[in-house]
Parts: structure tokens; sequence; C-alpha cells
């Protein structure tokens, strides 16, 4: 089941991120994260979206979410170029030992580290979900206590 | 109120309460008629009927908390059939919106899912312009039903009324004109076919394209089925006409989906009920189909060619196409694939037997013969809208008003009042199951307070019978929950209410019950006892291939 990064335009009101949740609820669609925020035109806002789903189900998510009367536009970005990236803020135990072994991670994925405690950093990064996949693979071992994540957002690239 | 005049609004069905008391004092000072039901599903499916009858928007207005929960059934009923309707629901001030206030409810929410659109209006300014938008969302396009949800101090708020434009909605135009090189297509594959069939639905009557479809499938000289929604698009004593399709569809209907080489399905949804099993359905088949909702395009069947558009502007330019390129298929060219039709017809026609005790279907063919095939029948759901859908032979369309998609028993009584309401000169006779009539019984008083002579045929067999049927085929005849025997006496409650009241035991008294009840000037209610354990035929068991029918 191929992934989909689909990226809606919507109208800015009350109740639109319920008419598409509840589209995907209520059709058995799968939703792995969801973003919204406005646009530069206050009463748009953009919601990205990712669901896995064969070529069948991609085309009536597609339809069925063109079909809302609140949602301007369906743009699905796979098979299309695009940057797509996402943040995350990952607290992970800060003992002695490791200091320096997290400093060197944070150095190579070009992390930033946005909260220090005595026994905690919380290091913040951006990019692909291959790449958050990647530093949390390497800090686990070291003890992650939380993690908070945007979900992905994503725009097509314009032609070079 | 001066919008509704603008949009056309003649007739409101509704049911007062604190939180639309304002519209309602309002409202008396128009000369908008208002019917009052005696309870708020009444309302809206009698303004489904209405809109069906009348091919029209259709009005129902309910207080907030009880009265808006009470449409739900109906809404759902409009939203899976597609009929236009605009649901007006009372609400608490907004200041106590949240807040858990008395008769509080969120209809928006809890509708969300089965309208096309709904709104709360926030501002007494938004309001005109709101109501607006939801007359044209719920006519155009894919037709539905629109709620707007109106706080108490947004009604109780003045406003000035300039009159608006059509509204235009950055987000909302559908596809009305078909894409011409899918036509082409589409054309290409209608001159190879052998084997065709047209397979018509609710979308061509909704679009009023019947007559489209009728010189299509004429010009063709191609086979025609339809399913339950589609029942009068194309005339139903036409020798083309194949019956219905799918699990109560004709032997022949069914068979010739089995074997037809191009299948074109306008204005249809391939819902289960007419596929059966989807990998067996049109094995041999390429698909054309025409529909305005892309999203019923590819949804349950692949389709060879997807056309979006109107089934009016779509069956219009086909036919011009054809006419175009002088494209003819003479009776002779077509013979090998009609006479196979005819024989599946003769071998395995619809059948039933009338002996001692009143057969169901008939019933459903004196009423037919008596009302020489002109009455608009609204059902209840089950064996009855079956019945119905089987043996009354519809020529034309808005004939035939059922709720196909939810099969909301309860429907056919408020349907029928709807629809009456819409044609006060036709004859409008509600085809009921005794178990269903006694979901909306009530209406009967509407009925009689407005003087509306509906015509109630009850086919009492003292079951919930198709459920019956269902546990004699798959559950061992183990009637758990079926047998309904304890019931009013139905010809003295409706008398009771004011109506009269029918019954027919025994076959010679068919005829007598609906002559009387089908001249007298008012509202009857006709019940006749009929075979209990009779089934429904053909059958296609749920998941089965179409061609795997039981039959008599
Ligand atoms: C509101 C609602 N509840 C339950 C059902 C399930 N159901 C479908 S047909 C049927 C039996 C209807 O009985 P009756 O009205 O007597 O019709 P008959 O089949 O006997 O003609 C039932 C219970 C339904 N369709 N709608
Ligand atoms: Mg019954």
């Amino acid at each position: 089941m191929q992934k989909h990064t689909i990226s809606l335009l919507v109208d800015n009101e009350p109740g639109v991120l319920s008419r598409v949740a509840g589209l995907f609820s209520g059709r058995g669609f799968n939703i792995e994260s969801l973003c919204v925020a406005e646009t530069l035109d206050p009463a748009i806002s953009r919601i990205t979206l990712v669901t896995r789903g064969d070529d069948a189900i991609a085309e009536q998510i597609n339809k069925q979410a063109n079909k809302l009367i609140n949602v301007i536009k369906v743009n699905d970005l796979t098979g299309t170029e695009y940057v797509e990236r996402e943040m995350a803020l990952i607290k992970v135990q800060a003992k002695a030992d490791y200091r320096a072994e997290i400093l060197r991670i944070v150095d190579i994925f070009r992390c930033n580290i946005v909260d220090v405690s005595p026994a905690h950093y919380t290091i913040e990064v951006t990019g692909t979900a291959d790449k958050l996949a990647a530093i949390l693979s390497l800090l686990r071992p070291m003890g992650v206590k939380e993690i908070a994540r945007t979900g992905a957002i994503a725009l097509g690239r314009e032609k070079k | 109120m001066a919008v509704l005049k603008e949009e056309g609004v003649d007739t409101i069905f509704g049911f007062p309460g604190g939180a639309v008391i304002d519209l309602y004092d309002e409202l008396g000072r128009t000369d908008i008629k208002h019917i009052l039901v005696r309870h708020e599903q009444g309302a809206i499916h009698a303004a489904d009927g209405y809109a069906r009858a009348k091919s029209s928007v259709g009005v129902c207005l309910v207080t907030s908390g009880p009265g808006a929960t009470n449409t739900v059934s109906g809404i759902a009923s409009a939203y899976m059939d597609s009929i236009p309707v605009v649901v007006l629901t009372g609400q608490v001030p907004t200041a106590l919106i949240g807040n858990d206030a008395f008769q509080e409810v969120d209809i928006v929410g809890i509708t969300r899912p089965c309208t096309k659109h709904n709104y709360l209006v926030k501002r007494t300014d938004d309001l005109a312009r709101v109501i607006k938008e939801a007359f044209h969302i719920a006519r155009s396009g894919r037709p539905g039903p629109v709620l707007v949800d109106l706080p108490k101090d947004v009604v109780q708020g003045k406003a000035k009324y300039k009159p608006l434009p059509e509204p235009r909605m950055a987000s909302y135009h559908p596809t009305y004109q078909p894409n011409l090189k899918q036509l082409h297509r589409a054309m290409a594959l209608i001159k190879e076919a052998k084997k065709p069939v047209v397979f018509s639905g609710g979308g061509v009557i909704l679009s009023g394209a019947s007559k489209e479809l009728t010189e299509f499938g004429k010009k063709l000289n191609a086979p025609v089925t339809a399913s339950l929604m589609g029942l009068g698009s194309f005339p139903g004593s036409h020798p083309l006409w194949l019956g219905m399709l799918g699990m109560h569809g004709t032997y022949r209907a069914n068979m010739a989906i089995g074997e037809c080489d191009l299948l074109i399905g306008i204005g249809v949804r391939f819902d289960d009920r007419v596929t059966g099993k989807v990998a067996a359905f049109a094995p041999n088949a390429r698909i054309i189909h025409i529909d305005i909702d892309p999203t019923s395009i590819s949804k349950n069947i692949p389709v060879t060619i997807p056309i979006v558009g109107d089934c009016k502007v779509s069956l219009k330019a086909l036919n011009r196409l054809l006419n175009e390129e002088k494209v003819k298929f003479t009776k002779k060219a077509r013979k090998p694939w009609l006479d196979q039709i005819q024989k599946w017809q003769d071998t395995k026609p619809l059948r039933y037997e009338q002996k001692d005790s009143i057969k169901p279907q008939y019933v459903i063919e004196r009423l037919y013969e008596l009302t020489k095939g002109k009455a608009i029948i609204t059902t209840e759901v089950g064996q009855n809208q079956m019945w119905a859908a089987q043996y009354y032979h519809f020529d034309h369309p808005n004939c035939f008003i059922t709720s196909g998609g939810l099969g909301c028993m309860g429907f056919g009584l408020p349907a029928a009042i709807g629809a009456q309401m819409a044609c006060p000169d036709r004859l409008v006779v509600d085809v009921a199951g005794d178990g269903s009539i006694q979901m909306n019984i009530q209406e009967l008083a509407t009925a009689v307070q407005y003087g509306l002579p509906v015509k109630v045929v009850i086919l009492n067999n003292r079951y919930l019978g198709m459920v019956r049927q269902w546990q004699e085929l798959f559950y061992k005849k183990k009637y758990m929950a079926t047998d309904i025997e304890h019931a009013p006496d139905f010809s003295r409650l409706a008398e009771a209410y004011g109506a009269l009241g029918l019954k027919a035991t025994k076959p010679e008294e068919v005829d007598s019950v609906l002559k009387e009840g089908l001249k007298s000037p008012g509202p009857a209610m006709m019940d006749f006892w009929v075979a209990r354990e009779e089934g429904v035929y053909p059958m296609v068991p749920a998941g089965a291939a179409l061609t795997e029918m039981l039959l008599v």
C-alpha cells in the first residue's frame, strides 16, 4: 500500500477539519498524519494529509475530498516533484556519558537543542520522515522520554 | 422568508417548538403553505416526497434538540437517494451554544456525514446568503439534503434584505458538460457492441433525462434495465424494457447483465443490491459509466469509459452523435441478442399463483390495472416495496417514490403526503407493509387535517416479511422477532383518524375494496390480508452472483 501525501486547500472556517476527518473515518480511509494552518489568505487553510492505500483507494480519497463543499483544491503530491518536511521535538535523557554522543548526533543531523535541564536535552529536528526515523533510532538507546511530531507538510516543486 | 419566496418555496412541512417560534410567527404572515405533521420524521419524508414528485426542492422546518434529531433518518434517506431538500432547524441562542442548554444538540455535527452540506448561521447578516446557498447546493450537481441550523437570536435579529445574485462558490462547481473525447470513445464501443444493455438509475430521473434516455435506448435498439431508483426513467410497457435489475430484479435483466458485452450505466452508482458479487458482475462487458458525481465512478465497479457529466446533457450529446454519424442499429442486427432475452423472459417470467388467499402480487397487479398505471406510487420498505417495483409498471419518471438507498421503514405515508401536496390532481398511493406503516401511521391525521386524499394499500402479512423471508431461506425458518400478528385493526384505526378504512381477506374482495378506496374523495387505508409466507422472487442471495437467482 503506497503512501500518499495529499495537500488540500480548504475554507478556513469552523467544522471544516471535522468534515475532512469525518470523511476519512466514515469511509474507512486511514490518516497517518494531518497538519492544518492558515495560508497567506486568512480565509483559506492548507491541510497536509498523509494516508496509505492502493490506487483505487487513493482515487476515491481524492474524489471524495474534492466533493466536500468546503474543499477548494485537492492535490495528491504522490508521484510528482515535491518537498516534504516534518518537525519533531525529542526529549532525550542526557546522562553524563552520553552527552557528547548526543551532541555529535545533533551536529550530524543539523538539529538544535532547544531546552536543557540537568538530566535531559530537548532536540528540535526537521526533515523527511526518513531522517526523523534515522535520528530516532540513534537516540532511542539513550532513552527517549517524550516525543512530539508535527506530521508532514509539503509543497509541490516549481519547474526549474 | 423573502429568500424562501424567491427560491420558489410554496410549501413547508414542519413542526414547531420554542427555538423556531419566531420563524413560525413570521411564516404566518406569508402565503407559504405550512403542513403541520405529527412527527418530524414525517416532515422530512414529506419534503422528500414533495421534491421527487415535483422535481424541485422540498423544505422542512423543525425545532432544536429533539425536533432536529427526529429528522435524521429522513435526512439520511434523502442523502442516499440524492434528493434535494432544505432542512431548517431551530437552535438555542448563540450565547448558549455549547452549554448543554435546554433542547440543544449539535445537529450540524450529527448530520455532517448524511447531508450534502450543512450550516450553522452565526450572524443575522449571513442568513440570506446561507439560505440562498443552501438551495443552490441542494438542487445543483448531484442533489442532496442541506441543513441550516438557525439559532434563536439570529432569526430574531433584524437585517436589511437585498436580493442576492445566484451564489458563486469558489469550492463548488459541479461538472455538467461531459468530456467530448470520452463521448467519442464511448461511441466507438457502442458501435462495436453486439450485446449492449442500457442501465438507468435515479440520476436520470433527477436530471430530467427520461426522454433522452428513452430515445437513446430506442436508437440503440438495446434492452434497458434500471435500478430501483431508476424505475420510470424508461417506459415499463416498452418491448425493450427488461425490468428491474439486482437482488429482486427480473430473471432476464440479471441474465442479460451476465451475458452483455457492453453495459452503459447512466446515473447509477452500482450499489451492492444491484451488483451482487462484484467480481461476477457483467463479467463479459466493457462498461461506460455516466454520472455527475465523480466519486460514483469506479467506486464499486471498475469502468472502461468514465464520463463525468449531467445525465441529460450527456445523453443529448450521445443522441446527437448517433444522429450525426448516422449510426443505426436495426431490429435485424439486434435479433440474436433480443431473441436471447425473449427466451429468458419466456422461461422465467415474474410469476405467482393466485389461489385461496390473497397474493400480494395480485393486489399490486389489480392496483396497476385499476389506476391504468397512472398513479404516483410511494412505498414503505420490505417485500411490499419490491412487489410494487416488480408488478406496477412505471411508464413515467417521478411516479415511483421509495426510500432506495437507506430503506427507511415509515417513509411511504409521509412521502405520499408530500407528493400529494406537490401534485394535488394526481392519485397518490402508498404501498405499505403492516410493519412499516406503523412507524409513521400518525401522519394519517395530517392527511385528514389537510384533506389530502392519499390512499394506503397495506399488504398485511402480519410479518416483518422481508426479514422473515431471509430467516426462511438462510436461518432455518427460525422466525425470531418477525411475527407481528399483534397489531391494530388498520381499517378501524383509519376510521379513528377520520379516514376511510377498508379491509379485504378474500381474493374476490380485492377489486371492490380497491375500487371503493381509490374513488373515495378523502384519505383511505385499505388493509389486504395477504398470504403470510409469500416470498419475493427472483432473489439473488446477498453476496452471490446476479445470475445465481433463487426462483419460484
Ligand atoms: C427503520 C427500519 N428498521 C428496520 C429495517 C429492517 N427491515 C427491512 S424490511 C423489514 C420488514 C418490514 O416489514 P413490513 O413493513 O411488514 O413489510 P413486508 O416485508 O412484510 O412487506 C425490516 C424490519 C428497516 N428497513 N428500516
Ligand atoms: Mg409485513
